[in-house]
């Protein structure tokens, strides 16, 4: 007999190909619905077909929502030899494995149910791609599920393809429903997490959609990008909506093009937004250098992944702190988002894109492989929204674009609109916008691009704090795609010495922040090598930073080792 | 522009004609400065908007073609020029003028081509002759020089031309077709430089160049190849000419609505997100 309560742990994985995305999606959507709650990551790696890839699904009871990677498997169901091999190092006294008894290598840890995969699915439809849904079935029939909603969502996903493959795949999904149910009874398997009301108007959203929402939601009219993993997805997901929503999506030749297309496009009044990851970034860095100059607003979403040049391309990482914060030659102001949650990916999109606006310059949104892949519910109702404004002022005959004012921003005009001629320089400028080399001018110029940072200063979003980090004597930090890794340690630690504190907005910090921090100790976890927000924190606020819980192997932190980082904290005496 | 601006081109400098030449060209045609666009990189020629009456997007080192590009797909009734140097539109922005070219919008690429580097004082430009002695080849150019006719009627440029400064009414009236297609138009003009080429001069470039017949027809491609190939003197006029080319604008679906009149469409982000229930 063996009971899974509070949460369960599943992990599917299987080559390239195998369709294991197909599970996941449909486990998701079906869990969902009946009131679960509901998580997924995945890692893969850098190839179309082959290797081997996995995704987690953690099941939960919505009340104690769980939203982070754990290494502990419950339910391993391996689609192929390889995928048993590549996850062995996960399976534990506590998992059971259901793999081809070919497969399951007796004498190894766990438990292993010989699964009869690819002879359903060559039952089902004469194919062993069928065994995904065979897969799908049992999973399905172990926790007790009904298949009712599987078979819609099958019929739904392969109805392009024709009725015989939806058949096949229902009849796949049939076969291991069957077998799921009478493993479970006669191995005793009980799954007693219990669904609460059903959730089916909330969203499932992964981090790359969320941040295609918010970007909607902010009124993103255009954005120019090349494909690099992971950044792509945002560029799909404008593509997939630009006829419905209006937003203007082209594919450029190179970064560079990207970055000074969606300038030229700000420069003419459009909300442009580019996407990228780390080293597509490294070539727009010219462009953030003419939005600082120009004082022209572009958004820039980086999805971080391991560095430096090709590193681990569909890995994941914090590795790309500095580089926004540096990028661009000159001084010149900026703010940068990094999100930990799909709600706030919508927020902090919206943020990036009304503080560029206002203030004329370029906002970041650093996201991460992990966080962009990885899927967890929203109320409809939870959407953040950010008033719209454009921040756009008619032009008379007389306007001058670099106006000099008391708080460096001048009346952002836009070609068209309005008598005046909008003219704006790389090259030092005097008010009218027209190229200069007097001193006294680049003086002025200087004062005016840098004192916004002050009021930005002032506005930044001020971080989340949880876990009672008020009464905690220790502050443990994360920043961008570590929350929910965070909040579910220290949930799990349930220490009154610990309490949790989440940078939405990394830059600038609100100098309020020093408040928050004062008296305590600071530790942060960061998945980089050096620490670089860390760095930045002591820079910024001037405090010290008594511990830095760093990974850089290009694997997200798993609540297991960071259960294991953190009670260090509680044995050591500070 | 401002009356007390000191130009910054040296005396005698092929910029000048170009600047008088492109002032009337856009008269004659009727553009007012605030329905004109000129984006330009950087060089000397890419002072050209500084003096212009017109919005200038004076941007980076051969991206003037990229940025015009978003400035014509944000908002476009708004008449968008690029200009630069050959260093800056054929050097450092040649994957633009390639693949800008392959998605066609309406807007026209003006090259101040002089077959030198201006402002980084006389090395090699992407067009210089072989041999031409410069400070980083004290011995001559050892590399071929870019052939940008050719290489526009490569990528299927819908128009091609090629104009010399020294013949300012032929210039103006093939920088007025130019603007006027309708669609990406290159204009290679033959701008001396006075300080650093003294070989392709005002003279060199009389001598070296000739009016294509009235009887050509521009619309033959293989033809416009041909004369872009010639070496020992240069055709002047419309190489080539393509109408039947879609412009980007209409294929991406775009309106008359500048984006920054865009209203926030509410209906539509509620149909997006309820797909993700």
């Amino acid at each position: 007999m063996s009971q899974f309560s509070k949460d369960i742990s599943i992990v599917i994985g299987g080559a390239a190909g195998q369709g294991i995305q197909t599970v996941e999606a449909a486990l998701m959507r079906i869990l969902k619905d009946a009131g679960y709650g509901v998580f997924a990551c995945k890692e893969y790696m850098s190839r179309v077909r082959g290797g081997s890839n996995s995704v987690e699904i953690r099941l939960s009871s919505t009340k104690v929502p769980r939203r982070a990677y754990v290494r502990r498997i419950d339910f391993l169901f391996a689609l192929d030899t390889v995928a048993l091999e590549h996850l062995r190092w996960r399976i534990g006294e506590g998992t059971t494995v259901f793999a081809e008894k070919s497969d399951a290598n007796d004498g190894k840890v766990g438990r292993y149910i010989d699964t009869p995969l690819l002879r359903f699915a060559n039952e089902a439809g004469n194919s062993p791609l069928y065994a995904n849904s065979v897969a799908l079935g049992v999973i399905l029939g172990v926790l007790g599920v009904s298949q009712e909603a599987a078979e819609t969502f099958l019929k739904k996903t392969f109805d392009r393809k024709g009725e015989d493959i939806v058949v096949k795949n229902i009849i796949a999904l049939e076969k291991g429903y069957d077998f799921g149910r009478h493993t479970a009874y006669a191995e005793g398997i009980e799954v007693i997490v219990s669904p609460e009301e059903e959730k089916k108007d909330d969203l499932l959203l992964d981090g790359t959609t969320a941040l295609g929402i918010g970007a909607l939601a902010a009124g993103c009219d255009f954005i120019s990008s090349y494909p690099m993993s992971p950044g792509t997805g945002v560029l799909t997901f404008l593509a997939q909506h630009a006829k419905k929503t209006g937003v203007v999506v082209d594919q450029a030749e190179d970064e560079i093009s990207a970055i000074n297309a969606g300038l030229g496009a700000s420069y003419a009044g459009a909300r442009a937004l580019v996407t990228t990851s780390g080293g597509g970034f490294d070539l727009m860095q010219e462009g953030v250098s003419l939005s600082g100059m120009i004082e022209t607003p572009i958004v820039i979403h980086i999805g971080q992944r391991p560095g430096p040049a090709t590193g681990l391309p569909t890995r994941t990482e914090q590795g790309d702190l500095n580089l926004a914060l540096y990028a661009g030659h000159g001084e010149f102001s900026r703010a940068i988002y990094a999100p930990g949650s799909p709600a706030e990916a919508i927020e902090t999109m919206q943020h990036a894109f009304d503080t560029a606006d206002a203030y004329q310059i370029p906002t970041f949104v650093l996201s991460d492989q992990y966080f962009l892949d990885a899927i967890s519910p929203l109320d409809t109702g939870d959407v953040p929204r950010i008033p719209f404004a454009r921040h756009v002022t008619k032009t008379a005959k007389d306007y001058r674009r670099y106006v000099l004012t008391k708080d460096g921003l001048s009346p952002r005009g836009v070609p068209g609109y309005g008598d005046g001629l909008v003219c704006v320089d790389s090259d030092e400028h005097d008010e009218s916008g027209h190229i200069t080399e007097s001193f006294d001018v680049r003086k002025d110029m200087m004062d005016k691009r840098s004192r916004r940072l002050d009021t930005l200063r002032n506005n930044a979003m001020m971080p989340k704090e949880f876990d009672n980090c008020k009464d905690a004597e220790t502050a443990v930090i994360s920043w961008g795609s570590n929350h929910g890794v965070l909040e579910e340690t220290l949930g799990k630690l349930g220490s009154v010495r610990l309490g949790g504190l989440h940078f939405a907005q990394v830059f600038p910090i609100n100098p309020e922040v020093k408040k928050l921090l004062k008296g305590k100790k600071i530790v942060i976890v960061e998945n980089n090598h050096s620490g670089q927000f860390a760095d930045l924190l002591v820079r910024e606020l001037g405090v010290t930073v008594s511990r830095r819980i760093l990974k850089s192997t290009g694997e997200p932190f798993c609540v297991e080792e960071l259960v294991e980082e953190l009670k260090l904290e509680l044995t050591t005496d500070n | 522009m401002p009356q007390e601006t000191d130009i910054a081109w040296c005396p005698g400098c092929g910029n000048f004609p170009l600047l008088t030449i492109l002032k009337n060209a856009l008269r004659e045609l009727g553009k007012l400065p605030e329905e004109t666009v000129i984006a330009s990189g950087i060089g000397q020629a890419a002072k050209m908007p500084q003096y212009v009456d017109a919005h200038m997007f004076n941007g980076l080192h051969g991206r003037s073609i990229p940025a015009a590009m978003g400035i014509k797909l944000a908002n476009r009734n708004l008449t968008v020029i690029a200009e630069s140097g050959d260093g800056d539109i054929y050097g450092e922005g040649g994957n633009h003028l390639l693949h800008v070219a392959r998605r066609n919008p309406d807007i026209t690429v003006l090259v101040h081509n002089n077959m030198v580097y201006g402002l980084t004082k006389g090395q090699a430009s992407p067009t210089s002759e072989e041999g031409m002695k410069n400070p980083i080849q004290p011995d001559g150019v050892i590399v071929e020089p870019f052939n940008p006719i050719a290489v526009a009627l490569s990528v299927d440029v819908p128009f091609v031309a090629r104009a010399n400064v020294s013949d300012p009414a032929q210039a103006k009236e093939i920088i007025k077709q130019a603007i006027s297609f309708k669609g990406f138009s290159v204009v290679d003009l033959f701008v001396p430089c006075v300080v650093f080429n003294k070989t392709n001069t005002y003279q060199w470039f009389k001598e070296h160049t000739y009016t294509i017949p009235e009887s050509y027809d521009p619309t033959d491609r293989v033809a416009a190849f041909r004369l872009a190939l010639e070496t020992d003197r240069l055709a002047l006029g419309v190489l080539y000419r393509n109408d039947t080319r879609e412009l980007y604008e209409d294929r991406l679906g775009i309106t008359d609505t500048p984006l920054y009149e865009r209203e926030f469409n509410e209906q539509a982000f509620q149909e997006v997100i309820a797909g993700y229930r």
